[in-house]
This record gives C-alpha cells, structure tokens and sequence, in this order.
C-alpha cells in the first residue's frame, strides 16, 4: 500500500485536490464540504512533505503519466525545486483555508460558501500541476485551470470594484498565458517535442550541430521572448503588474491571502524552470541581455513599487504595491545566475510566501472586527487588538529583513550573492530600498498603537482563537525559518546546485 | 525574400495579422464586450498557429482509409502465412492482427535472412499500398482542442462578470466604470 502510494505520489498531488473540486459542488452543504475541502489540503500537504522526503533522499522522481513513456507521454517530474516549491503552496494552501472560517462568514454570503470551496481547490490543483509537470503545454493547462479559478475567486469580494478587477485580471492574465501558449508552440515547430527536459536536450544538439554557436533561429528568440513576457505578466513584473493591486484589494481577504502567496511564485518558479531548465543560463544571460534587463527592471519596480506603497491608504493595496517589489527581489536573485543568486531567489519565494500570507491573513482579522482596510479605521487599534496588531508587527520586521526573520535570509543571500558578482550599485540599491520597506511598514505600526482609537477599533474584540492561532503559526514561522535554516534556504541551495550543475533539469 | 517565399507563409501572415487586431481590439477598446472579442480574435490567431504547423505539404488527415486498413489486414494474414512455410518462429501465424507489433519484436532476434526476407515483404507491401500517403502531423490540432477548451471557458467567465459588472454599474463602458468609482471615492 505504501509502496503504491509512494509511487503514484506525483500524480496524487494533483488528482485529489482535482477529483475532490466537484464532488464538493455536488455535496453542496457547508459543512460537509469544508471538511472535506480542510481533509483535501491538510492530506496535500501531507504528501508534498512525504515529497520532498523522497526527493531528498533519492534523487529526482519521473512519474508518466498513464504509462505512455516520456517524450510521447506526459511526464511528471519532481526534483528539490518543485518539491519545494509544491510544499510551501500546499502548506500555505492548508493553512489558509484552516483560517478561514470566520473570515468568509463575514465576507462571502453564506449561499455561496459551497462555490468558494471547489474554486479553493482547483486554484491549487492549478497551482501543483504547474509545479509537478515535466511538460511544457501542461504548464499551459494548468496555468489556465489556476487562473480561473482565481478569477472567479478575486470576483467573489464584497464591493461592486471586485468583479472589474477580476476582469482586468483576466484580460491580462489571458494575453499573459496566450503568449504562453505562442512560445510553447514556437518551441514545438522547432524541436517537435513538448517534454522540457527532451527540448532541452534536442537544443543543445542543435547547439552542437552548429559547432557551439547556438543557431541564428530566430524563432528560438520569439519563443524565448513570448515565453518570458507571458510569464512576466503572470509574475506581475515592474512594468506588467497593472492587474495586482486591484485584484489583491478587492478579492475576499482568505483570497488576498491565498493567492498573493502562492500564485505569483509559483509562476516564478515556472520561469526559473525555463530558463534554467529548458533554454539555459548561456542562453538567457550571455546570447541575451536577459540579467540585465530583469535587474534594470527588477530594481526600478522595487522603487517605484515601494513608494507607491507609501502613499496607499488602503492597507491592502499597499501590501499589494509591496508584492510587486518584492518580486523585484526574486528576479534580482535569478538574475544573478550563481547558486548564491539563485538560491536567494528561490528562498525568497519562501519565505515571502511566509510574510505576505502572514500579513494578508492579519489583515482579514483586521476586517473581521474593524470591518474596513483603510489606515483612518484602523487607528488605536492596537489597543483592542493587541494580538493580532502584534502580528503586524512580526509580520512587517520579516517583509523589512531584520534579522532573526526569514526576509533577512533572503536579503542576506541577494547581497553576498550582488557582491560576488560585482554588482555593487545593485547592493546599495537593494539595501536603500529596504528603507522604504520600514516606511511602509512602520506608518501601520504608527496607525495601530500611538494613535486615538477610532470610533470602529474603540469597540473591537480580539479575533477567536483559530485565526489568532493559525495567523499565528505562519508568522511565527517567519521567525523559525529565519533562525533554523536547513528546510528553507538549506533546500533553496541544493535546489539551485541542482539547476547549475545538473546541466537540464 | 522572393515571391514564393513571401506566398509560402501565406497562412503565418494570416495568424500575424489577426493576432496583431485582436491584441489592439484588448488593448484599445474601452468597451468590454469589445474587449473579449478582441480577446477571441487574438485566441484564434494562435489556433492557426499550431495548427498550421501541424500541416505538411500534401499531406491528409491522420487517419488510415478504410480500405487500406482492410487490405493491410489481408497482406497481413498472407505475409505471416508465408513465412510459417519458412519458420516455427511463427507459430502464432494466427494470432490477432493487434498482435504484430509484439510479433514484430519477436523477429528481431530471429536469423538475419529471415529477418530480411520479412523486411522484404513489408517494404513491398508498404509500395503497394501507403507509400503515396503522407499524413499531417496531429499533435497540435489536439492540443489546440485544449485551448478552445480553455478558450471557451475563458470567454464565459469574462461574460459573465461582466453580466455582474452591469447589473452593478449599469454600464460596460470602461471610462465611465472608472468615472463612477472615482466619483464614489471622492464622497
């Protein structure tokens, strides 16, 4: 039974969550299908951990799908970097949803509770797919299945703005895939293959055909480039992150929470997957100015982004602002292309996951009680609220990178790693904007706890327990990964050695 | 570039030029049903993409005739019977046609002339009937059924939100949606 288990593992990460999607609409009372929806995630995670375990332990895992043998056959692959990656979505996948009881009483009218558990599930099942499979068109696939569950997820919030924005986010998030799906099948005109690391292994034949030189295909050019906007745009980079603010505002908070720690890394983690899986380093960074552009642009959206944050009044909003710089971080990190570089950019993907769903989560108790995301509503709260305000607190130093939290972690890797290579305005740069983060960061501190209460925060309650607790655990455990390092940046670097040395996948 | 070149990509100018107006029917269009539209056409254009890359030249659909398939099935029968006169390899002259693949697999390690004598046969058999026919790479019209698919869904949840921002706004005009919220924020 084991045994069975642990063979069909690959696979059982996607199909539960996906077989247990509509049965839970079908179910259709409350109760009965966020149990099930709890069991789901709780058992997902569950087996991510046995995961990476195995992954740990014995090398990469193929799985083929239906028996059909790699390249024909769909292949899932998992090694360190998906397993990892696949862990911290299932955990914070979990997690949330343990949360967030109280908070969808609030938000979300009770009749349609039952729609938002099946949307839940899918969007990870999207998510994981993403993750586990070794080939390119399923990356198409389960992009779309995740995107549109967050759609209709981000549409199911409280004020009329929320469905518009999840319009917006649609067009874009739909031009963002199609390009997608144009460089996959530019990919596919010139290798006739779709498994990743079989095109990978025909490029470089065609490489060597070509004494070295990788042949002047154009079309490998565009592909590369319609798949790196697509992602971009996915990633919600400096330039293409319009769609992010809006859909993180108005979304139900559980959602915010969700979706702004998993999605955007996991569509990071796809991009790493295709330059370093698929085209390589040489390629992106050496044919190409990839490194630059992506730390030009990475560097201005860290600013921009930053400062923008500073002037939101919408507590959500800013957060929002703030998740765009920090994806600045994570492609400043892949931009690097050493192992220090690569690996602050995986564990920042982490760990900010950590950070964002932490203060996300605070956030909805926040709205629970105070019924509001804007500063003016928040004031004094401290004094009602001192828990959850404390959370902030903790939540913000990790988002800041002082040390002792798991955005110091981080920082600290992008750093040695910026200085290894010589990039030193790009270090002085990255520490400046580490200021503004206290800016951003320390105004909501200001609102909470030396201000007059507000007419809202002066009757407010604690939140109950649950929430406190589950919020609680992901904060805190933005402190433990920022002192106990081998889970997190420990399994970041073999990830990352595994991307440089290991040649494709 | 000479003419037949530039006539030869006929149908990629075709994919470009959709794609370029749908992409600035999205990007230029404030009005939302517009906008999916746009979306559509820019959809579509990749459709013809893939599947105009999955053609080869003279080439039909990936389906075998009906007629070859039963004449194959008799030379099939006749070929393995004739070898039986030659070999004991092949007892299992009567198994099922599904079977020659693993028969096939069988032959390899049978003598060489043996071997030959059967590529002989198939080569004349393949001259006989399939060699005129060229098939159309299938893979990407399959996958082009999975983006209509996710094309489809796409477009009925953009429709229906936007039945959901009408209901809300009374309009599906972007400028005067934003007109509306900034005017709510000011109060």
């Amino acid at each position: 039974m084991i045994e069975f288990l642990q063979y069909h593992l690959p696979v059982l990460l996607i199909a539960i969550p996906l077989i247990a999607a509509p049965l839970a609409v079908l179910l259709s009372n409350r109760y009965i299908v966020q149990s099930l929806a709890l069991a789901v995630c709780w058992t997902t995670f569950g087996l991510a951990i046995w995961m990476v375990a195995i992954v740990n332990q014995s090398g990469p895992v193929s799985y083929e799908l239906g028996g059909w043998a790699p390249p024909y056959g769909i292949e899932y692959r998992v090694d360190q970097l998906n397993s990892f990656v696949m862990m911290f979505v299932s955990g914070l996948g979990a997690m949330v949803l343990t949360y967030s009881p109280y908070s969808l009483k609030a938000e979300i009218p009770l009749s349609q509770h039952y729609l938002f558990y099946p949307m839940y599930l899918l969007c990870m099942t999207g998510l994981m797919g993403m993750c586990v499979t070794g080939d390119l068109f399923n990356v198409f696939v389960f992009l779309e299945i995740s995107s549109l569950s967050t759609y209709a997820l981000i549409s199911l919030g409280r004020t009329r703005r929320a469905p518009l924005a999840a319009f917006q986010y649609l067009i874009m998030g739909t031009i963002g895939a199609t390009f997608l799906l144009i460089g996959i099948g530019l990919l596919y005109q010139m290798t006739g293959t779709l498994n990743m690391a079989d095109i990978a292994e025909q490029l470089e034949a065609q490489r060597l055909v070509n004494d070295g030189q990788w042949a002047g295909s154009r079309t490998m050019l565009v592909a590369f480039a319609f798949l790196t906007v697509g992602l971009c745009i996915k990633m919600a980079v400096f330039p293409l992150h319009t769609w992010l603010p809006n859909a993180y505002a108005y979304a139900p908070s559980v959602v915010t929470a969700f979706v702004a720690a998993t999605a955007t890394k996991v569509s990071v983690y796809a991009f790493i997957r295709v330059v370093f899986g698929i085209f390589t380093p040489q390629f992106a960074f050496e044919l190409l100015p990839l490194d630059t552009a992506l730390w030009s642009f990475s560097l201005v959206g860290i600013f921009l982004a930053s400062i923008a944050a500073i002037f939101q009044q919408d507590v959500k909003r800013r957060l929002a602002y703030s998740s765009i710089a920090q994806i600045g971080y994570m492609l400043l990190g892949i931009s690097m292309a050493d192992v220090d570089g690569l690996s602050a950019g995986i564990v920042h993907m982490f760990n900010h996951a950590l950070i964002k769903g932490g203060l996300f989560m605070v956030v909805g108790c926040f709205v629970l009680r105070l019924g509001s995301v804007q500063m003016d509503d928040w004031k004094g709260a401290g004094r009602t609220m001192p828990w959850t305000s404390f959370a902030w607190v903790l939540g913000g130093l990790g988002l800041i990178g002082v040390p002792v939290t798991c955005g110091f972690i981080s920082k600290w890797l992008l750093l040695t790693s910026a200085i290894h290579n010589e990039l030193y305005p790009v270090a002085i740069l990255m520490l400046i904007s580490s200021l503004l983060a206290v800016v951003y960061v320390w105004q909501i501190v200001e609102v909470l706890y030396f201000e007059e209460p507000s007419e809202k925060a002066k009757h407010a309650t604690e939140v109950p327990p649950l929430m406190l607790l589950t919020t609680y655990t992901v904060v805190g455990a933005n402190i433990v990964f920022g002192v106990w390092t081998t889970y997190s940046a420990g399994l970041a670097t073999k990830a990352a050695k595994a991307l440089l040395e290991g040649g494709s996948l | 570039m000479t003419l037949d070149e530039i006539f030869g990509l006929y149908n990629y100018w075709v994919v470009i030029c959709l794609m370029m107006t749908g992409f600035y029917i999205v990007i230029a269009r404030k009005n939302l049903i517009k906008t999916v539209i746009g979306l559509n056409v820019f959809q579509t254009s990749v459709v013809l993409l893939y599947i105009t890359m999955g053609k080869v030249t003279g080439g039909t659909a990936p389906i075998i005739p009906p007629e070859i398939a039963a004449q194959h099935g008799e030379h099939h029968e006749h070929s393995t019977a004739h070898s039986t006169a030659h070999s004991t390899a092949h007892m299992t002259a009567d198994a099922p046609h599904l079977d020659h693949a693993t028969e096939h697999g069988h032959e390899a390690v049978t003598p060489l002339t043996q071997h030959a004598d059967h590529v002989h046969q198939t080569a004349s058999a393949m001259a006989d009937h399939s060699t005129e026919l060229i098939y159309s790479n299938p893979l990407p019209s399959v996958l082009m059924l999975t983006a209509i698919v996710v094309g489809i869904a796409t477009t009925a949840l953009a429709l229906a939100l936007i039945v959901r921002i009408s209901e809300d706004y009374g309009t599906i005009e972007e400028d005067e949606i934003l007109l509306i919220d900034q005017r709510d924020s000011s109060h």
